[in-house]
Order: C-alpha cells, then sequence, then structure tokens
C-alpha cells in the first residue's frame, strides 16, 4: 500500500493543507471561458428588464404615460409604481433600517433613479420602449451637499415627516432636522473634551473622503423565475449574501421561504457592490410572476456607478491631543456621513456607520469619542463597504491621517510617532476607548520589520537632499514617503452585537464524507474571485486528513448550502472558515470513534496524524481517513448511526484584528501634478496563512483598488446632482500601465479565538492602501508646510496644492 | 425598426450563418446568439477590454463592433484558444501565476495575450504593461498577470524552439 | 447600452457611399473603425438613421510614402501608422502620437480619417496634422477637393466637410528636423489633459522653422503661427521658450471638465508646451 511508503512529510504534501500555495481549481473553467456568471444564464423564453430612470436629481413626476412604449413590438409590459403600489412593492426596506422606493413614487431623489420598468422579448426592445416611456418632471431645488441639507427647508424625503411638521425618530433614533437620519456616539464625551481642552499639544484637521464606486468588472443582475406550476420562485443573481437574499425576499413577497431558491452563480468581483438590494431585483421578481416567464435585468456600466451602491462620502473633523513628548491623550472625531436620497448603507443594524468607531487605529489613546450624523441629499443610495469591513476604510484613513498631522504639529517624525503609540504587545486583548476588544497583536516587530526593509532612515535622507535639490533649482520633483499602519476589524461577527435586518451574522459549513473518503462541503458565503473553493478545502483538508483535492467546495445555492451571511467585511475566513474548522473537527471526532473499533482500542488511545488515526505509541498501527470513511457507510459499529456528516453553524466571539506595515515611496512633479509610485511594500498580518499565493494576490489587488480610490476614482455630482462620472473615461479604474509591482510581506500573529487562528486578508490592502498613498502625496509637501490635503489626488488637485503652496513661483 | 441582414461569421473555425439586426453587437452576437459566452461585457464604452476577441489578426473589442460590421470575417474566442483537451500556454501560465481572480476579465486577457505574443513573442515587463492597457483587472493588480504572460512567453519560445 | 435601429450600408466603392450620402443628406453617417461612433450611439448621444460601412471601399489603406511627401489612406489604422517601418523612418511624430493614442485594442480598429474627421477636440491627430501641415483630400458628390488641415476646424464637432463629403486622405508634406509629441492624460485610454505637436528645424545654432500645435484645449485643435514665430531665429533660450508658450496660451481657450480647471489646464498647457519644444529641439 503507497500509504506505507510515503513518509510523514509526503503525506502532508498531499494533503494540499493549510499553509501551502495550493493551485486554484477554480482556473480552469475561467481560463476557458466556461465561468458561468449570471449574465450567461439563458431559459427558454425569457424575458429582459431594464429602467426608465430620472434624469433629474430631485423632481416631481406629475404623469407617465407608457402607451407609445407599449405599442413597440416585442414590449410586453411597463411596471410603474402605481403597478407594485397594490402589491406592496412600490417601496422595499433598505437594510440600514429605512425604505427605498423600488419605482418612482411621485418624485426622485437622485439621479438614474429608477422610474419605470419595461419589459420585452429581448434587450432591443426593452431598449426602444424607454426610449418611448413619456415621463412629466417638474424639477425641485437639489441638494448635494450634505452640510446645505442640514440647513435647508427643502425636505427631501416628505414621507419622513409628520403631517404636522413634526420629524419622528428614525431607525437610530431621534432626527435633528428633517433631512437628518441620525446621530450615533461612540465613546466619552465630556472627558474626551476636557482632556482636549487641557493638552499640551491639540492638532485639528478637517478632512472629506470623497464619494466612490466598488465597481467590479461585471455590474449587477438577476434572472427570476416563477415557476406557477409549482409556485416556487428561482432567483439567479449576483448576490454576495444568497441567504440574506431569499429571506428579504420571501419578507416582501409573502412568498413562503422554502419556496424561494436564491443562487449566486459565479460572481465577476463584488467589493461590496452586491451585497444591497436593488430595484432591479424586485421588479424582475414581479414581472416574472406577471408574465409567468423567466425575466433578466442586467446594470450597464453607467446604471452601475450611478445607482447601485456607492461607498465613502464621510466628511470627517478631528482633534487630536498628545504631550509635548508625542504620548497621544485623546480623540475626538465628529462625522457628517452623506448617505444620499435613501439610508440603504449596508451595516449591522447597531452600527448605522458601521465599525467607525475602530477610528482609534492601533494607538493606546486612553480617551475618545466619536459622533456620527447620517444626511439625507439628491445623490445615490448606497454606503456599502467597498473592499473593507463596514467604514473601516474611513476610520483608518482617519486617524492615519490625525497621526500626521500630530506629527506635523509635533515637528516629529511620523514613524516614530506612531512606534511610540502602539498598543504593546503586551496589553493584548486591548479594550479600546471606543469600546472594541482587540483580540492581538505585535505591532512594534511588524513596524520595525517594514521600516528596516525599506531603510527608512536611507528613504529620509535622500528626500531631505530632494529637497534641498528642489529649492536650489536642480529638480521639479518631490519625494514623498508615505506611511501607514493599520488595525482592520473583521469577521462579523458575533450574533451578540452583529445582525442585518435582525439576522444574526454568524455563519456555516456542512460536509458530507463520501464512502470512498472523497466529500462536499457547502458554506453560507460565495466567492467572487477570493476562491474559496480552493482554501476552503485546504483548512477542511488540515482538519480531516482527506487531500484537498478530493474535498469540493459549493457556495451560493439557497437550496443546498446551509444558511449563512455571505461573503463582505473579510468575514468568510473569520466566520465560515471557523464554521468549517468546526464541522471538520465533528468529523474527526466520530472518525477517531470509528478509528477506535476497527484497531480494536479504546477512543482515547488513538490519536490523529495528518492523515490518520494511530494507535498511541504504536504508528504502525493506523487507520486512514479514507478507510474510516468506508467503515462509516459500509460496517456496522456499534453504539454508532451509519455515515459521515457534519454541520456547524458558527458564532464568533469577537471579530478579528488583522494588521499591517505599508510604505510608499512616490515623485511626484510639481509643475504637472503626475505621481509616480517608486515602490510600494506591503506588511500583512492576517493571522495563520491558509495559502500565501493567494493572500499575496488579494494584497495586489486591494493595493491597486487603494491606489484608484486615492489618486483619482471619485463619483462626482455638479450643483444640479448630475454624476459626472457615469462611464470608465472618467471613472478611474487603473490599467496595467499606471500600476507598479509590489513587495510583500508578512508577519504571523495568529488570532487567540479563531479555531486556526486566521484572521482574513482581503481588505486589509484597501483599508491600508488609501492612506499610504494618500500619505505618500501629502508628505511630499509636508516640507513646504502641507498639513493636509483631500482625496482624491490626481493631477489637478496635486497641482493645486504645489501652487497654493507657492512652488510654482 | 426589423431590418434583418444576413450574416455570415466563421467563429472558431466554425461558419454560422443568420439573420440579424445591423445594430446587433457583436458580443451579444457571440454571447447570446451562439452561445458563446467566454467574452463578457464590463463597460460597453470600449474601455474595459473584457469583450476582447480575435477578428482577422487583430484584438478587437467585440462590444464596440456591430455583427454586420464583422460580416464575413473570422472571429476567435477564449473557447477557439484552447479547451480541456489542449490548454493554450496562456491558459496554463495563468492558472499557474494566479493570473486570474474573479474570472471574469480573464477571457478577454488571455485572448488579448495571444495577439501580444505574436507581435512580441519576447515582451519586457513595460511592453506587457503596455500592451495589455486595454485590459482592465479589478481583482489583480496585474502583477501576476504580468508574471503569467511572461511564463507563457517563456514556455512557447522553448517549444518553438525545440521544435526547429 | 443598445443603439437604436438603422439601416446598414457596406458599399464597394466610392461612388456607392455617395449615393447613399446623397439620398440621406444629414441622416447618413460614414464610419470607419467605428470607436468613436458607436459609443456614441449606444448612449444614444448619435442618431443615425443609415450607417455607411466604408470597410471595403478599396484604395484608403494605403500608406505612400515618397520624396516629397506622405500619402495616409482614411482607412489607415493608429495600429498601422505603429507598425510602418518607412513611415516611421520618414516622419517618426506619427508613431509617437499614435502611440499615446487610446489602447492596442482601439489603435487597431481607429482610423487616421476618423481621428481627423469627425472634429472631436479631444482626439489627437488633428492638431498633429496641423503641426505638419497636412492637407485633407474630400470627396463629395460635386467632385473631389483639398482643404488644409489648418482652416479645417471650425467648432467642436463642426469641420469644412460637408454632410454630403468623405474625408478620403491626408497629405503631409514630409517633415524635416526635429519632432515630439508630448501628451498628459489620466490613463490609458483617456483624451489629453494637453498634448502638444512640434516640429522644429535648425540651421547653424538657431531655430530655422516651428510648427506647433495642441490639442482638448479649445473647441478644435489649436495651430499657434504665433508660438512657432516665437522659436525662429532664436538659440530657444529661456526667453523663447517663455515667449512661445506665452503666444499659445495667448491662443488656447480650455475649459474646465473632470481633468481639471481652467488654470490647471493652461499652466499644464504651458508645461507640456515647453516640454516638447525641449524634446524637439534636442532631436533637430
Amino acid at each position: 500500500m503507497k500509504d506505507e511508503v510515503d513518509t510523514r512529510e509526503d503525506r502532508v504534501a498531499n494533503l494540499k493543507g493549510m499553509g501551502c500555495s495550493r493551485k486554484r481549481v477554480e482556473d480552469a473553467r475561467f481560463t476557458q471561458g466556461k465561468g458561468n456568471y449570471v449574465d450567461d444564464i439563458k431559459l427558454d423564453g425569457m424575458l429582459f428588464g431594464d429602467f426608465v430612470r430620472s434624469p433629474y436629481a430631485h423632481a416631481r413626476i406629475t404623469s407617465i404615460n407608457t402607451e407609445a412604449a407599449l405599442k413597440v413590438p416585442g414590449v410586453l409590459a411597463v411596471l410603474t409604481a402605481a403597478d407594485l403600489e397594490p402589491l406592496g412593492l412600490h417601496w422595499m426596506p433598505t437594510l440600514a433600517g429605512d425604505k427605498q422606493m423600488v419605482l418612482a413614487d411621485g418624485k426622485v431623489l437622485f439621479q438614474g433613479q429608477e422610474v419605470a420598468f419595461v419589459v420585452a422579448e429581448d434587450r432591443y426592445a426593452a431598449a426602444d420602449g424607454i426610449e418611448l416611456v413619456e415621463v412629466e418632471y417638474e424639477e425641485l431645488p437639489v441638494i448635494v451637499d450634505p452640510f446645505e441639507a442640514l440647513q435647508s427647508d427643502v425636505v427631501l424625503r416628505e414621507d419622513l415627516v409628520g403631517e404636522d411638521g413634526s420629524i419622528p425618530a428614525g431607525a437610530h433614533g431621534p432626527r435633528k432636522h428633517h433631512n437628518h437620519i441620525f446621530t450615533w456616539e461612540a465613546g466619552d464625551k465630556a472627558p474626551t473634551e476636557e482632556v482636549i481642552a487641557n493638552a499640551e499639544v491639540v492638532a485639528e484637521e478637517s478632512m472629506y473622503y470623497h464619494r466612490t464606486h466598488p465597481c467590479p468588472l461585471e455590474t449587477c443582475g438577476c434572472v427570476a423565475s416563477m415557476d406557477k406550476v409549482n409556485g416556487k420562485l428561482t432567483l439567479w443573481g449576483t448576490f454576495q449574501a444568497p441567504h440574506a437574499i431569499r429571506t428579504v425576499v420571501s419578507l416582501i413577497s409573502g412568498i413562503e421561504e422554502h419556496n424561494i431558491r436564491v443562487i449566486s452563480p459565479d460572481i465577476g468581483g463584488g467589493f461590496g457592490n452586491k451585497v444591497g438590494a436593488y430595484p432591479g431585483y424586485v421588479c424582475s421578481v414581479v414581472a416574472s410572476i406577471v408574465t409567468g416567464k423567466p425575466v433578466k435585468w442586467i446594470e450597464d456600466r453607467m446604471d452601475n456607478l450611478m445607482t447601485t451602491a456607492f461607498a465613502r462620502d464621510y466628511h470627517m473633523t478631528g482633534k487630536i491631543s498628545a504631550t509635548k513628548e508625542g504620548k497621544i491623550t485623546g480623540l475626538h472625531c465628529h462625522v457628517t456621513a452623506d448617505h444620499g436620497g435613501f439610508d440603504a448603507c449596508a451595516d449591522p443594524t447597531k452600527f448605522p456607520a458601521g465599525f467607525m468607531n475602530i477610528c482609534t487605529g492601533s494607538y493606546d489613546i486612553p480617551t475618545a469619542f466619536l459622533e456620527v450624523d447620517g444626511v439625507y441629499t439628491n445623490k445615490a443610495p448606497g454606503g456599502v463597504s467597498y473592499r473593507c469591513s463596514f467604514r473601516v476604510t474611513e476610520a483608518v484613513y482617519f486617524i492615519e491621517r490625525m497621526i500626521e498631522v500630530l506629527a506635523i504639529k509635533l515637528n516629529m517624525d511620523a514613524a516614530e510617532l506612531r512606534r511610540i503609540n502602539f498598543i504593546k504587545k503586551e496589553q493584548f486583548p486591548y479594550t479600546a476607548a471606543l469600546g472594541w476588544e482587540y483580540d492581538s497583536g505585535d505591532y512594534h516587530t511588524a513596524w520595525e520589520k517594514a521600516l528596516t526593509t525599506v531603510d527608512y532612515e536611507g528613504l529620509r535622507a535622500e528626500q531631505a537632499q530632494r529637497v534641498e535639490d528642489f529649492k536650489a533649482g536642480k529638480t521639479r520633483k518631490l519625494m514623498g514617503i508615505g506611511l501607514s499602519f493599520f488595525t482592520e476589524i473583521v469577521g462579523a461577527g458575533p450574533v451578540k452585537n452583529c445582525d442585518i435586518l435582525g439576522l444574526g451574522m454568524f455563519d456555516s459549513c456542512e460536509i458530507r464524507i463520501h464512502p470512498t473518503g472523497s466529500a462536499i462541503a457547502r458554506l453560507g458565503t460565495i466567492s467572487q474571485g477570493q476562491g474559496h473553493a480552493t482554501t476552503f478545502a485546504q483548512i477542511l483538508a488540515s482538519e480531516i486528513g482527506l487531500s484537498a483535492d478530493s474535498i469540493t467546495i459549493e457556495e451560493g445555492d439557497t437550496d443546498t448550502a446551509p444558511y449563512g451571511l455571505g461573503t463582505y467585511g473579510s468575514r468568510s475566513t473569520p466566520v465560515a472558515g471557523a464554521a468549517t474548522a468546526m464541522a471538520g473537527r465533528k468529523i474527526r471526532a466520530k472518525a477517531q470513534m470509528i478509528a477506535a473499533y476497527l484497531l480494536e482500542v479504546h477512543d482515547n488511545d488513538v490519536e490523529f496524524d495528518v492523515d490518520r488515526f494511530v494507535v498511541k505509541g504504536a504508528p504502525e498501527k493506523f487507520k486512514t481517513m479514507k478507510e474510516i470513511a468506508f467503515a462509516a457507510y459500509n460496517q456496522a459499529i456499534p453504539g454508532l448511526e451509519p455515515g459521515l456528516e457534519a454541520v456547524s453553524y458558527y458564532d464568533p466571539p469577537n471579530m478579528t484584528y488583522p494588521f499591517g506595515a505599508y510604505v510608499c515611496v512616490m515623485d511626484i512633479d510639481v509643475d504637472t501634478g503626475v505621481p509616480e509610485i517608486r515602490r510600494f511594500y506591503a506588511l500583512d498580518d492576517c493571522g495563520t496563512r491558509i495559502n500565501p499565493m493567494i493572500i499575496e494576490g488579494q494584497v495586489h489587488g486591494g493595493l491597486t483598488e487603494a491606489l484608484a480610490v486615492a489618486l483619482g476614482q471619485e463619483i462626482a455630482y455638479d450643483d444640479m446632482g448630475n454624476v459626472k462620472t457615469g462611464t470608465l473615461m472618467d471613472f478611474f479604474l487603473p490599467t496595467a500601465w499606471e500600476v507598479p509591482n509590489y513587495e510583500t510581506d508578512f508577519t504571523v500573529t495568529p488570532s487567540p479565538h479563531h479555531p486556526i487562528g486566521a484572521k482574513g486578508v482581503g481588505e486589509s490592502p484597501h483599508v491600508g492602501g488609501v492612506p499610504c498613498f494618500s500619505n505618500a502625496v501629502q508628505d511630499a509637501f509636508r516640507p513646504f508646510g502641507n498639513t493636509h490635503t483631500n482625496m482624491p489626488h490626481d493631477h489637478w488637485r496635486i497641482w493645486r496644492t504645489a501652487n497654493e503652496l507657492g512652488l510654482h513661483d | 425598426m426589423s431590418n434583418k441582414m444576413h450574416i455570415k461569421l466563421n467563429v472558431n473555425g466554425k461558419d454560422e450563418e443568420f439573420l440579424a439586426e445591423p445594430r446587433e453587437l457583436l458580443i451579444y452576437t457571440l454571447r447570446e446568439r451562439l452561445n458563446i459566452t467566454g467574452p463578457h461585457i464590463g463597460c460597453e464604452t470600449s474601455h474595459c477590454g473584457a469583450c476582447t476577441v480575435t477578428i482577422d489578426g487583430k484584438s478587437v473589442k467585440s462590444c464596440t463592433m456591430f455583427v454586420a460590421q464583422a460580416s464575413g470575417k473570422a472571429v476567435t474566442t477564449i473557447e477557439g484558444i484552447g479547451g480541456p483537451d489542449a490548454l493554450h500556454p496562456l491558459q496554463e501560465a495563468f492558472k499557474e501565476h494566479h493570473g486570474l481572480q474573479c474570472g471574469y476579465c480573464t477571457p478577454g486577457m488571455i485572448t488579448r495575450a495571444t495577439k501580444l505574443l505574436e507581435e512580441i513573442p519576447n515582451p519586457t515587463e513595460e511592453e506587457i504593461r503596455f500592451g495589455m492597457a486595454g485590459n482592465i483587472c479589478r481583482c489583480t493588480g496585474y502583477q501576476n498577470i504580468v508574471k503569467s504572460i511572461q511564463a507563457a512567453a517563456t514556455e512557447m519560445n522553448a517549444a518553438k524552439e525545440a521544435a526547429e | 447600452m443598445i443603439p437604436a435601429a438603422f439601416e446598414y450600408h457596406r458599399p464597394q466603392d466610392m461612388a456607392g457611399v455617395l449615393a447613399v450620402l446623397e439620398e440621406h443628406g444629414d441622416d447618413a453617417r460614414v464610419m470607419a473603425g467605428g470607436h468613436s461612433l458607436i459609443p456614441m450611439m449606444k448612449l444614444r448621444m448619435a442618431d443615425v438613421p443609415h450607417l455607411i460601412d466604408l470597410q471595403d471601399v478599396g484604395g484608403l489603406s494605403d500608406i505612400a510614402v515618397d520624396g516629397a511627401s506622405i500619402r495616409i489612406g482614411a482607412l489607415v489604422t493608429q495600429a498601422d501608422i505603429i507598425d510602418h517601418q518607412a513611415l516611421a523612418a520618414a516622419a517618426p511624430i506619427l508613431r509617437e502620437a499614435a502611440l499615446q493614442i487610446a489602447d492596442p485594442q482601439v489603435r487597431y480598429m481607429g482610423t487616421v480619417g476618423g481621428n481627423v474627421a469627425n472634429g472631436d477636440p479631444g482626439n489627437d491627430m488633428p492638431g498633429l496634422m496641423q503641426c505638419l501641415d497636412a492637407t485633407f483630400t474630400l470627396v463629395g458628390t460635386g467632385g473631389e477637393r483639398d482643404v488644409p488641415a489648418r482652416d479645417f476646424y471650425e467648432a467642436a464637432y463642426m469641420t469644412a466637410r460637408e454632410d454630403d463629403e468623405v474625408l478620403t486622405a491626408v497629405t503631409i508634406p514630409l517633415p524635416s528636423g526635429g519632432y515630439a509629441y508630448e501628451k498628459q492624460k489620466r490613463k490609458i485610454g483617456d483624451y489629453a489633459t494637453a498634448a502638444a505637436a512640434v516640429q522644429i528645424t535648425k540651421s547653424g545654432g538657431t531655430c530655422a522653422s516651428a510648427a506647433i500645435a495642441m490639442t482638448n484645449l479649445s473647441d478644435t485643435p489649436i495651430y499657434s503661427d504665433a508660438a512657432g514665430a516665437a522659436l525662429v531665429g532664436t538659440t530657444l533660450d529661456d526667453a523663447a521658450l517663455k515667449a512661445a508658450v506665452a503666444a499659445m496660451l495667448n491662443d488656447i481657450d480650455p475649459t474646465e471638465d473632470n481633468r481639471g480647471p481652467i488654470a490647471f489646464k493652461k499652466h499644464v498647457a504651458g508645461v507640456i508646451l515647453r516640454r516638447a519644444i525641449e524634446r524637439a529641439w534636442s532631436r533637430a
């Protein structure tokens, strides 16, 4: 038998378990063009639906005439709010406790808002029909600035104002103004204010984290198919949380949940864009019920950028206090959050500003206070976590900028300022001033490794020389050294803290071992490129001793997968990965009993060894997991049920807290505003590393999305609420030409509460990358008096900074 | 308006004939009429390259070509580049070097890369980055795509040398 | 994004093209590579009831270089320009500019004729052709005529071409001396924030002639006689460069867009022009 000649190392290698750079099992189909994305689905008699959208950002609708559209050959129906109202579906609940119009109900609140849904035999007829729907609008005053919204007499949401003009409380408490959504606080206000008032040094800064968009290469879409014979609805779509979508569809449609099957096929990138529930889903379902035929709806790119799921749009004001020596004593943060026309932020229910209260960052800050005001404006709804856990990018950007601003105030090196304020290794688990309990960390080690690797002292010397050369007229390029040290908070999360629409944010794994020793495992998550089919099999391989190549991972079909809350906020590995390990351990526990029976010893006399159970002290006596699997199904074992299956629903005891240290070196052409990234070093600590190849790929991708956001990617509006960046000409997605090579590195600080010590990594590079790129730009101008300038740092804004500092004279 | 035209195409070596409205975009012809779903739709304004196919020896964004324009031409998609029985070295290299994540850009990316390597069999990193700049990837940050194309070039050049 | 329905015409010769144009007037549009027109049609910003595809019309795809001039057919693509050895030797600025247009796929389809004819102020070739003092050949039902590139552009998308005329060729007197095409853009695939085409000849140590045009800084390309004149007879010292830049800045009239406000564009225009002149001079 082959096993007898294999060494232990061979057996470990054969498993392809945790820690190895296993090649991805997904890639065979993707490289051959055989992925199955939602727009690839083609069903008999399938119809196409598409929207008539509002050209105005704020207007009353006085009439909708569908007659001409209905005469277009192939157009079967045009749905308006009036058609949906009898079903109670003209509005739908949002993930943030607000409600949103499915189709414009008397008025529109943002440009691109869904006004009518044209259903046709093909996409050509639908497009022609859209052109012929006649909508009369009466324009209303447009508000695109949240500060103006809070002063304005213009009521954006008349549905949220009482007949007597009173302003009823919202889902998150009292509202201060008719355009105000909520105020959310964390920390201690009075003590923080007192510390700052009496501090030796205080730095203050206001910063705007601009509105942007996740913009995955595949847009959102779905196919709804109502089988009227069996009363079953099947809904395929680009859903990052298929089970949650099933529950939401059931709650709003009244169709019993067992009669709804939601399927997420291959997803062409998500980055948070595909978490929410959109009017297109509701309209497709209704259209399928009305016509009895499958209905497909796919966004085009302009629809995508203009209407589904913006990210960020936070106006942040900070005060940070310290001793003269640089020890931080307090932090105060106020956010005015622009949520657009409806509050459709995708955050856990109790956290209307997400985990913005991680904004004390990686630092031991004894006193802090955070206050967030959510505001309605005439912009698209959304507020998703674009490649980050809930609002963590905003939080990390805020603190990493405040640190830099404080360093300037103290006239201190920003690397040193970080060093003297990091939470120390021995302080973990560490309870931060704003409430979170950081599970683990070793920040100083990571920081020193990063600074040593890039020769930080040498870079500063080079920069000083460059400034001299610039002043002497020898060069027109400045050099910036961007630093960032971030702590993420991912893996939402403990059900006691985190739910979405009341659904607890646990996750799940169900495993069936087949008699011949292969297996299928199903999870409540859904990959959008992260490689779950590869990495979850690796976790299982290490846990149950069967080769990863013998384990199929399946996700995204709610009829077969156990209930879970899906993939976003880097929660797959921390939550579903833990469920996978725990389910594997249940398998192993039963296998141990079977092995003991087969080996005719007591349960406690066998132990697990890579791919088998061996008799303690007699390694030549063993049963492989394959043999055990066969016996589980084919041998009557007293006291044990046949079969080898397990399921685990994992409610994590805490979040996980990945961290990292990044350094960016940038040259900036002062005359044109063009930045050039010369070097980027990224050290990530994501705890136990499951697949180094995939981790590295995630870091490259996250950094590139960070580069985009920091250096130019924005959803910009004019004063009339028109979106100025609706195509990829103006919405910045970098090509290979604009992107540098990255150097990756790591330390390993396992999570103490996670079954395998893993923390999640996909979003860290974005969270840490944005402030690092931004800090590099800002650092280049520090010697000339710059303290802060807002992103995105596109050419003209960089040029403006240089201009304002008098560098063009 | 229904003014259907008689269209003839050769797609991946197979002749196709059908009636279509001239405004039908080639990407929809491939995906919806011929069920060739490897090329994808990403931006619709010829910026992203997810729909890239090869027509008469040129890399073309098939979202920006009417089927009427393509009539009479030979079209190659990812499906015509390599399959389960014989993968193209680029397909192998993308798998080997983690040159893809969500897979959505991959067919267009590989299709474009086949032409790049025909034109420049031994490209530098800069030539790869410049030659692939018509294809956007949101996941990988391109570093491993560059690596994959370099590896495929090495492999193809070695195979060519061995054959000579 | 689905365009409105249209009638498709693919004539086999120019007579066929002109016949369709004559029949349908401004309801008809000719198309070469289609990479400007098709996106506009998909966004339903261009209404084209009759689309005339030029691809089968013979004689429009050649590049001819002789001792005095270069003739480029309207259907010659940017990729053809880049690949043509004799052209690269005769007028290297064409290759330098073509490489800065769009991306590889678009350069395979995008044609010289389309780029110069449609009057989009963002296109690179119009300014380049003005710098090179090219002549555009237009064929219409009334016959053939030549229009200098420097007289061709009237406003955004408005040119000297009549609705029933087709631009068939670009003729360029053989350039000499140093050249540069300098372009600042936000990313691959973007139009210029500012771009400059410069062709300079040197005699002794001084500038004998200078032709300068810039792109995307007005609603037409800007050929600046004054900027060129500011260099002639100088050694291209700092004062001459400043004078040339000042002259150009006097001629351009940029508007604010997502690339930046007017002050920025003017400043960058000056910087890009100066760099283009210095590079052209170094090659003269």
